[in-house]
């Protein structure tokens, strides 16, 4: 499936600079996202990856740089503004109450009330069942407490929470960390339904395997700087290796 | 809970599964049977008379309330030590609104209509206050519950000592005195038609319910079961409401009523006391506290909180507003406790409330609700609090010295926790 990369894009992020006490945290980085496309961002611990994308999050606040979303400057001061560009982020420790249910899970803190003001379980859980259906249709366990889910499980109630307030942008830290092989083939699935509904992903991972397999194009960082973005497809395991590790863009070598 | 597909579909289910009945709940209600039936063996037939039982329930109602409020507290990892000493500055605050304040310096007459009320709302007020200033130091300036309500346990303990100069402040107003138990009763017609009310209630909360699964399409319980369930809420509302009746009031103090009214008794005449206002009251505030846990949004916040704090964070609840609001309740629940406490025993003494603490939290921690958060029901510390009274007084009835009776409470809290641990591990360390 080849990405259409000739309209506006959902998400560019240019020249952003953060530093911290003199630390070039995040040095002059650009990097943009289309509809349907997922773009890694690897490095090592430190490399800059997560605040990068905390900017866009709302979490944190660029020092300059300026953020495009649909190719409007939007101004991302903290995490109520980035729900409202539609930006939705997936932590990576889920961020889920684990002793209620998928649905007041899914609606934690945007309940939905009857005429009287009171929760609307019924609703909530007619309509926590029909967006499972479409992201994860092999979904059962509605009324057990997410606790007694799947850590694959788990991580579809979160992204179903993103997707259900209409995320056009989601950011995934680190979502196939904690799970086996099979649930790993589960969030993979997720993604995939999710590229194909147009929703743009920024997934930050460790794992090259991970990005290899569930990734369009890789944008590498190393000490705060952009290495450089590359199409997945046109390059090796150890490309990307060497652009996390030694800073060595793979044009370099084919020049060398 | 059970996930059923519908009626017919499931033939392989339990009869237990079918009714959707919590296991817990069934458990606590067979260790209460068992307390009763071994008690009133024990006491050749005294314990469950109907005279014991409208004690037993009165007796409870003060540290029921207490304990549904502590529920809360306790789901949202926090803890309230100062509850028994709360208890003490409301009902010191009532008793002397309603002694010296009201006709002292307001210039009410003794007697007057509005005193019990406005002693009532001064307690809940003050209650109220308490409570939300205890929230405030747990929420924003961030001091452990432990800490900041130990002090508490003191520090209200004390006020309450220095308002009333330590005297007993009594008789209190007949109104008021009215909440306590005995002294206040619907009278079995009224508590007939209260009773069946409830049922009805009761009756129409299961057909919404069912109603409101089945509009969105989702699995319902099959027809006999649902209507298994209605006939036991029915059998037991209505059961306790002949118990009540069937307890009469005493001739001598019918004839002092009759008399009071300038009319003769007549001869052989009996009453029954009937449902308590007090009972009423607890009733209520088990309703709305169910209702506030299960269908708000402060309720599913405060069980969010419970289970994940940060992610409650996340998810934008003000957790710090929310632990006020928590605290905030207890303390008018504590007010209302006082209320009765003190209305029970016509005045206030200085010592009321004392060690209630313990008997608030053991009741909401045998009722189910887990200090680790996130777990507890408001029906459950009920049921504990009224498990609790009657350890108390069955033993006391059967003669056990008193030191054993502590013994053996302290005992039945450390093993029913145990219990509780040991369930939750067979059913998947929830």
């Amino acid at each position: 499936m080849s990405i259409d990369r000739t309209g506006t894009p959902l998400v560019e992020m240019e020249d952003i600079c953060i530093s911290f006490g003199g630390v070039h945290a995040v040095d002059h980085v650009s990097v943009n996202l289309w509809p349907g496309e997922v773009v890694g961002l690897l490095g090592h611990n430190g490399a800059g990856k997560s605040t990068l994308i905390k900017i866009l999050s709302g979490a944190y606040r660029a020092d300059s740089g300026t953020i495009r979303i649909n190719g409007s400057v939007a101004h991302i001061h903290n995490p109520r503004d980035a729900r409202a560009c539609n930006i939705e982020t997936i932590y990576q420790t889920l961020a889920l109450a684990d002793n209620l249910n998928a649905s007041a899970n899914l609606f934690l803190g945007r309940e939905l009330v009857t005429a009287t003001g009171l929760v609307d379980d019924a609703r909530m859980e007619a309509e926590t069942a029909r967006i499972m259906a479409r992201l994860n249709p092999n979904f059962r366990k509605f009324s057990e407490p997410v606790s007694a889910l799947s850590g694959g499980q788990r991580q579809s109630v979160a992204i179903a929470r993103a997707v259900y307030f209409n995320a056009r942008i989601l950011i995934m830290d680190e979502p196939t960390a904690a799970l086996g092989p099979h649930e790993t083939q589960m969030v993979a699935e997720l993604i995939q339904e999710l590229k194909r509904q147009g929703i743009g992903i920024f997934l930050i991972s460790h794992d090259i395997h991970d990005v290899m397999q569930l990734c369009d194009r890789a944008s590498v960082m190393k000490n705060g700087q952009l290495v450089g973005t590359v199409d997945v497809a046109k390059v090796s395991d150890d490309d990307l290796l060497g652009m996390i590790i030694l800073g060595k863009h793979p044009g370099d070598h084919a020049a060398a | 809970m059970a996930e059923t597909t519908g009626a017919g579909a499931a033939p392989k289910q339990g009869f237990l599964k079918s009714l959707e009945v919590d296991t817990r709940l069934l458990g606590m209600i067979g260790a209460f049977i068992a307390v009763c039936l071994v008690f009133n063996l024990m006491t050749d037939g005294r314990f469950l008379t109907a005279r014991n039982v409208f004690n037993l329930t009165i007796q409870t109602v003060s540290v029921a309330i207490m304990a549904t409020g502590m529920v809360f507290v306790i789901v949202t990892r926090h803890i309230d030590l100062s509850v028994g000493s709360l208890l003490a500055t409301c009902s010191a605050v009532m008793a002397m609104m309603q002694a010296r304040w009201l006709p002292g310096i307001a210039g009410l007459e003794i007697g007057h209509p509005l005193i019990p009320w406005l002693s009532i709302l001064a307690g809940l007020v003050v209650g109220g206050a308490i409570g939300a200033f205890n929230g405030w130091l747990i929420g924003y300036l961030t001091i452990p519950a432990f800490i900041v309500t130990l002090g508490g346990l003191l520090v209200w303990r004390n006020v309450a000592w220095y308002m009333t100069s330590g005297q007993t402040i009594g008789p209190l107003d007949p109104t008021f005195v009215a909440f306590g138990g005995i002294n206040g009763t619907l009278g079995p017609t009224a508590s007939w038609i209260v009773g069946l009310a409830a049922v009805a209630v009761a009756l129409w909360a299961l057909l919404s319910a069912r109603r409101a699964k089945a509009g969105h399409g989702q699995p319902v319980k099959p027809v006999w079961a649902e209507a298994v369930l209605a006939a036991l809420i029915a059998a037991a509302i209505l059961g306790f409401v002949a118990i009540l009746n069937a307890y009469d009031i005493p001739a001598a103090r019918l004839r002092r009523i009759f008399e009071a009214r300038g009319e003769v008794m007549p001869e052989g005449y009996t009453q029954g006391y009937g449902i308590p206002y007090s009972v009423l009251l607890l009733l209520a505030i088990a309703v709305v506290m169910t209702v506030v846990a299960q269908r708000t949004r402060l309720g599913r916040y405060i069980f969010a909180t419970g289970g994940n704090p940060d992610a409650a964070e996340l998810s934008g609840i003000n957790t710090r507003l929310l632990t006020v609001k928590i605290f905030a309740i207890m303390g008018v629940l504590c007010a209302l406790a006082g209320m009765v406490a003190s209305a029970r025993l016509a005045n206030h003494s200085n010592d009321i409330g004392t060690l209630d603490e313990l008997r608030v939290i053991a009741a909401a921690v045998i009722g189910g609700t887990a200090l680790s958060g996130g777990i507890g029901t408001i029906y459950g510390a009920i049921l504990g609090a009224l498990i609790m009274q009657s350890l108390q007084s069955g033993m006391a009835m059967v003669g056990v010295d008193a030191p054993f009776q502590n013994i053996v409470v302290g005992a039945v809290l450390v093993l029913a926790v145990l219990i509780d641990i040991l369930y939750r591990k067979r059913m998947g360390a929830r």
